[in-house]
């Protein structure tokens, strides 16, 4: 892969990020004097006191001066002090971030996993019965908001036939090794079923159309031609072009996962981001909804990088471009 | 010519010849074209069994939400003096039970479809405006407008919608009008990128240079050649926006960033969830509000599907 191709790509991550900040930025002075907000919310101080605290939090600098200082302050993850519990925000999120990324990280590789080999299977066998029901399926699936297919499952796993627990990501934090491990598989299963369900439809969707086309290319043609079995240029030919377009979707798609688990983690009392985000819109807690926008604006702005020097090393056609 | 109903009126009197049957003024021969390309569409729409299904399915919703106010009296959806008691079950006078109010749920059901639909119809008008206006503008003008359009388009398209749409709401604050907002703002970038590029290769035929060299100005050339022939890619964008407005709606209202104090679907099952159905196993209160989120996605996903299929040859022919 050219240096070139890897630099323009670093560049404008690095420009989208900034665009962030800065979005960011203009949003929480739009919102009004963070002093006046916080002292609004819990403290209550005189004004020498507030003066210092204007001092110290140098909002009466020139804007540039602040902005700078903003980015500084972001990158090195100082995101301030939570309005409700007075606590760093940044020790709430490494808290809860871990808990968000088993459960991200489990639905998007088994979303990914069962939406490529349905759709494999659908366009393989185009318009037989298996086709038409899983499309029909994955469309369902995609006109469900997430939160309330959560909601569904709970009922139908908990309430009637109570093979789950109901919430929470442990049942005792005093189980150790394998038994632990169990034990949070258990509490994971249903919110990770939830968000599997929630985006298996789009990626089978994609994996159908991207082989579909693929099928039609001459290469094709030509292995079969050679008397190559059906098996093998689904195996060989068609299948690892046509998964391209899947996976760096996938990538693109961390973005819409990781917003659907606000909802579905609010369900499910699963103790990641999206219970703390839950929270945080209730109370108004700007800091922490800031902290977590710019967060998940960081991480899926990487992934997108990922996926566009993935797609440049993996498609040789890219890389001259 | 099914698929390209929008040629330019000048051209194609040559190529398109009326029948000899037909009048001679240029205005009815205009209309009597337009009424054939959609004679034609229909004909191709219809033979789609998916995108019937859809229509139907949507007819029956948007009759429900025009209907809502004579089936439901403004009295039975107040909170004030309900017409029953808090959390019944399902009975004969309250079929699907009574909320936390005493209000009927069916009766809230009923109503939601017309916020619900409000909604994603408004929030669409907003991205498609928007993404056009953005998309056409960048693809047309080239150069520096382009660079700036496209990179605030493809920077919106990097932001993940959900915290974005959160930031947004927390701030602005709840009310109908915000949540429409909202979604305009989150939306629209993807319908600008679509639109560029489909301006990118018309503004490349030869009728735009023609009436280029004719002396046509930016103005008439954007309003008359671009903006018809780049129309059935936005038509078709246009029927999927609407089915993603209301899931956005929905999933705004399930974060509490709704307008509590209007009625859609996604606010019902905020509102149970709320009150504590989910533990309760009321399920008569969450499970309706939803499905009809899901089967009016689902009627304008399909239309979408079907006229992409109509309006893009490519798609038909595989």
């Amino acid at each position: 892969m050219s240096r070139r191709y890897l630099l323009r790509h670093v560049l404008h991550a690095v420009g989208t990020l900034l665009f962030v900040l800065a979005f960011n930025f203009i949003l929480f002075r739009e919102i009004g004097d963070p002093v006046e907000l916080l002292t609004h919310s819990t403290l209550h101080l005189d004004p020498s006191e507030k003066a210092a605290l204007r001092e110290e939090l140098g909002i009466d600098d020139p804007l540039p001066a602040q902005f700078v200082n903003y980015v500084g302050d972001s990158l090195r993850g100082e995101f301030g002090y939570s309005f409700i519990t007075g606590r760093p925000v940044i020790e709430s999120v490494a808290e809860k971030i871990w808990p968000t990324i088993l459960l991200v990280g489990t639905s998007t590789i088994l979303s990914t996993l069962f939406g490529v080999l349905i759709g494999i299977r659908g366009a393989w066998r185009r318009g037989s019965a298996f086709d038409t029901g899983s499309l029909l399926g994955s469309l369902t699936l995609y006109s469900m908001p997430e939160g309330w297919l959560g909601m569904l499952l709970l009922i139908l796993f908990v309430g009637i036939l109570g093979w789950f627990p109901a919430g929470g990501i442990e049942s005792t934090d005093r189980l150790t090794g394998f038994a632990h491990v169990l034990d949070v598989a258990k509490h994971l299963f249903l919110p990770c079923l939830t968000l599997t369900l929630g985006y298996l439809g789009e990626f089978a969707i994609i994996m159908r159309s991207s082989l579909l086309e693929v099928m039609g290319e001459d290469f094709i043609q030509t292995a079969r031609a050679k008397g190559v079995r059906d098996k093998e240029v689904r195996r060989r030919h068609a299948v690892p072009n046509a998964l391209l377009p899947t996976f760096t979707l996938t990538f693109y798609s961390i973005g819409f996962i990781l917003g659907g688990a606000v909802i579905v983690e609010q369900v499910f009392s699963w103790p990641g981001l999206g219970q703390l985000t839950y929270a945080a819109i209730e109370s108004l807690d700007y800091p922490v909804i800031q902290a977590v926008f710019l967060l998940s604006s960081a991480a899926v702005i990487l992934f997108n990088l990922l996926a566009d020097v993935l797609y440049g090393y993996l498609d040789p056609r890219v890389k001259e471009a | 010519m099914i698929t390209t109903p929008h040629q330019p009126d000048d051209l194609t009197v040559g190529t398109e010849a009326a029948p000899p049957s037909a009048p001679s003024d240029p205005k009815k021969i205009k209309w009597l074209r337009r009424r054939r390309a959609l004679t034609g569409f229909w004909r191709v729409y219809r033979r789609s069994g998916m995108g019937m299904v859809g229509l139907w399915l949507l007819g029956l919703f948007v009759i429900l939400a025009l209907a809502a106010p004579l089936l439901v009296g403004k009295e039975d959806i107040r909170v004030n003096n309900p017409p029953g008691t808090p959390f019944e079950s399902p009975s004969l006078s309250f079929p699907l039970g009574t909320d936390d109010f005493g209000r009927s749920i069916l009766d809230l059901v009923i109503y939601g479809s017309r916020v619900s639909l409000l909604v994603g119809f408004a929030a669409t008008v907003m991205t498609m405006t928007v993404g056009t206006a953005v998309g056409i503008t960048g693809g047309y003008f080239g150069g520096k407008t382009d660079t700036v359009m496209n990179a605030f388009t493809n920077w919106f398209l990097v932001i993940p919608w959900i915290p974005l749409a959160i930031v947004l709401a927390s701030i602005l604050g709840q009310s109908l009008f915000n949540t429409i907002l909202v979604i305009g703002v989150t939306s629209w970038a993807g319908t600008a990128r679509l639109v560029r590029a489909d301006t990118l290769s018309v503004k490349e035929r030869p009728y735009v240079e023609r009436a280029r060299a004719l002396g046509a100005s930016n103005w008439h050339l954007i309003s008359r050649h671009i903006l018809p022939n780049v129309m059935p890619v936005i038509f078709a964008n246009t029927v999927l926006t609407v089915a993603l407005s209301i899931l956005a709606e929905t999933t705004l209202a399930l974060l509490g960033l709704g307008d509590p104090s209007s009625i859609s679907w996604g606010i019902v099952i905020f509102d149970a969830f709320d009150a504590g159905a989910l533990s309760a196993d009321l399920w008569w209160w969450l499970i309706p509000p939803g499905v009809c989120i899901c089967l009016v996605t689902l009627a304008f996903t399909m239309c979408g599907y079907a006229l992409d299929e109509v309006l893009n040859p490519k798609i038909r022919e595989r």
